[in-house]
């Protein structure tokens, strides 16, 4: 028998389905799991910071009950599987904070959908983690717990907004996370992370009891080490909620069943304006490198349009600045959060509490959004922006009368470096450009580990689905997953 | 110069659904502070709203009973503004596509004198004045009806939208917290219809008239309780005047918030009074939001226009656009009460009924449903009218109950003035019975029975009555027959107290003339 020290230190790079496969025959409970987990994020995670808030005693009562369920014989794929969440789920009785000062003692009454959902799967939830401030930012560095460092690079960012989630599953210090989508946040930091991360079809899995950023954008999606554990994972949290109107009730379909390897005769489209100049030398030479292998696995590229991308970036921030903008007037400091001291009247602790409880980046937005919502501007940028959003929805359904899904790169360059981009939101704003278009026509996107930079940072692709079309992106991207070697590279930390 | 009020109203119904509108939390008045809430009526970070189908149902209701248009989609929206009794810091309501638009209300107008007091024109220039700012097909027939007395008008309703009410503040001494401001959410999240007139009223009495009249419509409906004080109907007024003759209208202001139909007189009096003298000492009407003091029966400005809020409504995007279906429509209209306008008209029509009779009857559906519950029973349409305007309502108003709680059934009150129409028993012996059955929870003919009221008609033994009372009194009979016909009354009243009340008085009549006469 090897040493108690070596399981444990293996333990926490399994997959879902590995330990899964290990908690059903027995080899391992879950609360060893957890508890190797545990030390994992408290070797690990001082250098990385993915976690604002870690719940050992709650884990591990947690994993109790999924050592009980499966001795009974009563196992789910997620039974007994430590997952992280983004702060931005909220967790009865356990402080929510969405990275923000003005969260920072939020201790919600209630559990979210999903998060419902993950527990009664028996899922065990290890902490909460960070992001950048109500996701808002595309590089973690938004947050008022301080930014989440990339672990293949601590010098670099994980991406954002769902950095934590990211970051988490390269550390290994979660088996798997749950992230939220609204501008890229899911896809962008999976890709610098190297990990799996997708974003589903708006309405496919409920918001309720997920923080609001921009409501008609927002989705949750899950972000793992492999596609298996995306489908497994999605499969949990995916169907109709009657808490939340602008869920979908759809039969949810059995994802790992799209699970394949079978792509032969699969059109995939490559929409030209995502193939521009300024892309990064390795970005497009991991985008060509999957282009071929695919093709060895017989699929069939079609060259194609979707002529409005270059308005996304524009139609978001005006869309999501404006959604939030509103979406953010409730914390005023009068039944939760953070409330300023000392204010000479009601109007004056609105203003203090929020000026000291929101961080740069989401008064700039909330501040984007009032104007764009204003009496006077209202057609001139919140209609206009719908209508163009309307447009780049029909180029995609109009993509999709020719192919199955879209290939594309997840973000112009690789990661880049800690404090690189903070002076200039602009740039900041454009590094989310192939990612943006997916959620203003509301479909569903996977990012997968395509290959590495010259400096050892990874490099996602991007596969788009038509709505609804999860299963066929996630065969696409297990294929290629099987066919490559990207996602069992570990960082080294 | 002579001035023509212009009036619209937008009136605030609270609808009486046993949840709220956005979540499950009870409605119910008067609870615990924040005792019926839940993480959507508190704006809890994440929750989302879910519409409540009731209230969809009851803005249809309102809808056809007010003639308007159902919009087969309409769409919520956010109006936003910081208040601490509004949790979510945005009330969701509806903006550019309400649930109902292109109502109208038809008033029955008494008092044609709507131009104002400051001014001198008589009713064919007030007439005319109305008729030139008056839009729509229906202005000829409107000017003409007006020169009648006790014409009808007609008001249109632009629209009608649901959306949530806020919360409350309560300034006092709040128990564990000392002195200061508390929140109570209770009331936030509970639905309202907000109903919007067009400019049409033209006086104080026009719109006393025309919230009577939805105030009735919407309590006949089902869909509000009515109750003012509490707050369940309540109204802002927008009021501003013109030269007569004028088709611009002037600056308006609005009230807020008159919880009373006679604060809305007394407001929009107030406030046309203020406009005239304003303009006539060469002052400018601004456009504000304006308050009622009750105490005073005076208007204070609450904020002006350049302290209006911008409430940049958007559509809001955690509720999806509602569609409502020609079939869902059609089930509601079939399900809609009569209203007290066709009720009334049914009332002289079938039933004989005075205009009179009619109105008072159909004043409450709850009165018109007992009454027309006897009818169908077989009572009698007039003796029926009668009772229940007269002795069962009497008896309710003593008794400070409303006519559903009334201990006499429709059933007992049938079978009292079936009892009265067969000659068992006099009306006045019956009023007895009434107050027997009051308290005591017994049939009338069982009372009847008990106490020996049935009424005697047998000639007989009113003949034997009528004798010795004559014989006992020859000094009347003789006055009598001297030409001194006051005194009959006085044998009518005797015979009936030996009969203890039960000789039926028609017998008692003729007999008494036929013995005094001397026949």
């Amino acid at each position: 028998m090897p040493p108690q020290t070596e399981i444990l230190m293996e333990l926490h790079d399994l997959t879902i389905h590995e330990l899964h496969d290990r908690l059903k025959r027995k080899e391992v409970s879950s609360v060893e799991a957890t508890r190797a987990l545990l030390a994992r994020i408290e070797a690990v995670d001082p250098k990385v910071n993915a976690y604002i808030t870690v719940t050992p005693e709650e884990a591990l009562a947690a994993a109790q009950d999924a050592d009980r369920r499966i001795a009974a014989g009563d196992i789910a794929p997620l039974t007994g599987i430590p997952i992280g969440l983004k702060d931005i789920f909220v967790t009865k009785g356990i402080r929510t904070t969405c990275a923000s000062r003005i969260l920072g003692n939020f201790v919600p009454p209630y559990d979210g959908t999903a998060v419902a959902r993950l527990k009664e799967a028996g899922a065990v939830i290890v902490g909460k983690l960070n992001q950048d401030e109500f996701a808002m930012g595309s590089s973690g560095e938004s947050s008022a717990f301080g930014p989440t460092r990339n672990p293949w690079n601590l010098e670099c960012i994980p991406g954002g907004s769902s950095s934590g989630s990211a970051a988490a599953i390269a550390a290994r210090t979660a088996t798997a996370t749950l992230g939220t989508d609204t501008g890229g946040s899911i896809r962008q930091p999976a890709s610098h992370c190297g990990c799996v991360g997708l974003r589903p079809t708006y309405g496919r899995v409920s918001r309720y009891g997920v923080i609001a950023y921009a409501s008609s954008l927002d989705q949750v999606g899950p972000l793992t080490r492999d596609v298996t554990d995306c489908a497994l994972m999605l499969q949990a949290v995916a169907g109709h909620d009657p808490l939340d109107s602008t869920s979908v009730d759809l039969p949810v379909p059995d994802y790992t069943k799209a699970l394949t390897g079978d792509v032969k005769g699969l059109r995939l489209g490559l929409p030209k304006e995502y193939y521009i100049a300024g892309l990064d030398p390795d970005v497009k030479m991991a985008l060509d490198e999957a282009i071929e292998t695919y093709r060895g696995l017989g699929v069939e590229f079609i060259d194609i349009s979707l002529p409005h991308t270059d308005y996304a970036v524009a139609t978001y921030y005006l869309v999501a600045t404006a959604e939030a903008s509103s979406n953010l007037a409730r914390y005023e400091g009068v039944r939760f959060g953070h409330r300023a001291e000392g204010a000479a009247s009601l109007i004056d602790m609105f203003r203090k509490t929020r000026a000291e409880g929101f961080g740069a980046e989401v008064k700039r937005r909330i501040m984007l959004g009032t104007y764009a919502l204003s009496s006077g501007y209202y057609d001139a940028y919140y209609l206009k922006a719908q209508k163009v959003r309307t447009l780049i929805m029909q180029d995609f359904l109009k993509a999709f009368e020719t192919v199955d899904a879209i290939l594309t790169p997840v973000a112009p360059t690789p990661a880049f470096r800690i404090g690189e981009k903070t002076r200039d939101p602009l740039q900041m704003y454009l590094s989310d450009i192939f990612t943006i278009p997916v959620n203003l026509a509301g479909t569903c996107a996977v990012s997968v580990p395509a290959g590495m930079s010259g400096n050892g940072l990874p490099i996602g692709l991007q596969l788009i689905g038509r709505p609804f079309g999860e299963e066929t992106i996630l065969r696409a991207a297990h294929a290629f997953e099987q066919a490559t070697a990207w996602h069992q590279r570990k960082a080294q930390i | 110069m002579r001035f023509q009020p212009v009036i619209g109203l937008e009136v605030h119904v609270q609808l009486k659904t046993d949840t709220k509108i956005f979540c499950g939390c009870s409605t119910k008045f008067g609870a615990a502070p924040n005792s019926q809430t839940c993480p959507v009526c508190l704006g809890m970070p994440g929750a989302l709203p879910v519409l409540n189908k009731k209230v969809v149902e009851f803005a249809i209701r309102a809808g056809l009973a007010t003639n308007c248009r159902i919009a087969p989609r309409s769409v919520f929206a956010r109006k936003n503004y910081f208040y601490p009794d509004l949790p979510k810091g945005y009330q969701i309501s509806q903006f550019e596509l309400p649930i109902c638009q292109n109502g109208h209300l038809d008033i029955e107008v008494t008092d044609l004198n709507s131009i104002s007091s400051g001014c001198q024109g008589g009713k064919e220039e007030a007439t005319r004045a109305y008729s030139d700012v008056r839009r729509g097909a229906d202005d000829e027939v409107n000017a003409g009806r007006r020169l009648k007395a006790n014409s009808v008008k007609r008001i249109g309703i632009t629209r009608i939208h649901m959306e949530e009410d806020a919360g409350k503040l309560v300034h006092s001494d709040i128990p564990g917290l000392g002195s200061g401001s508390g929140v109570d959410l209770n009331r936030a999240c509970t639905p309202l219809l907000e109903i919007v007139s067009e400019p049409d009223i033209r006086s104080a009495d026009e719109a006393v008239a025309y919230l009577r009249k939805l105030h009735q419509i919407v309590v006949y409906l089902g869909i509000c309780d009515g109750n003012m004080e509490e707050g369940s109907f309540r109204c802002d007024a927008n009021v501003s005047v013109m030269p007569v003759g004028s088709t611009t209208f002037g600056t308006r202001t609005e009230t807020k918030n008159v919880n009373s139909f006679r604060f809305v007189k007394q407001a929009i009096e107030y406030e046309i009074e203020r406009q005239i003298e304003l303009i006539g000492e060469g002052g400018k009407v601004v456009q504000e939001t304006r308050l009622f003091d009750p105490g005073t029966g005076e208007t204070r400005s609450m904020r002006g226009k350049e302290e209006a809020h911008d409430y940049r409504y958007f559509p809001d995007p955690d509720l999806v656009p509602l569609v409502i279906s020609n079939d869902w429509v059609a089930d509601v209209a079939l399900s809609l009460p009569e209203l007290p306008e066709a009720r009334r008209s049914r009332y002289r029509s079938e039933l004989g009924l005075s205009d009179y009779d009619a109105e008072v009857l159909t004043a409450t559906r709850e009165m018109a449903e007992y009454f027309e519950a006897c009818i169908a029973l077989g009572a009698p349409a007039k003796g029926a009218a009668n009772w229940v305007m007269g002795e069962v309502t009497r008896t309710l108003n003593e008794a400070g109950k409303g006519i559903a709680e009334c201990p006499v059934t429709p059933e007992r009150l049938t079978a009292l003035l079936q009892l009265i129409e067969k000659g068992t028993i006099s009306g006045k012996i019956a009023k007895t019975v009434f107050d027997e059955m009051w308290s005591s929870d017994k049939a009338p003919e069982a009372i009847v029975e008990e106490k020996g009221l049935v009424q005697v008609s047998d000639t007989g033994e009113i003949e034997r009555i009528i004798d010795e009372i004559m014989a006992a009194n020859m000094g009347q009979v003789e006055e009598f027959r001297g030409g001194k016909e006051k005194v009959f009354g006085f044998f009518v009243g005797q015979v009936m107290r030996a009969s203890k009340g039960k000789a039926n008085p028609a017998v008692v009549n003729e007999l008494l003339m036929k013995k005094l006469k001397g026949a």
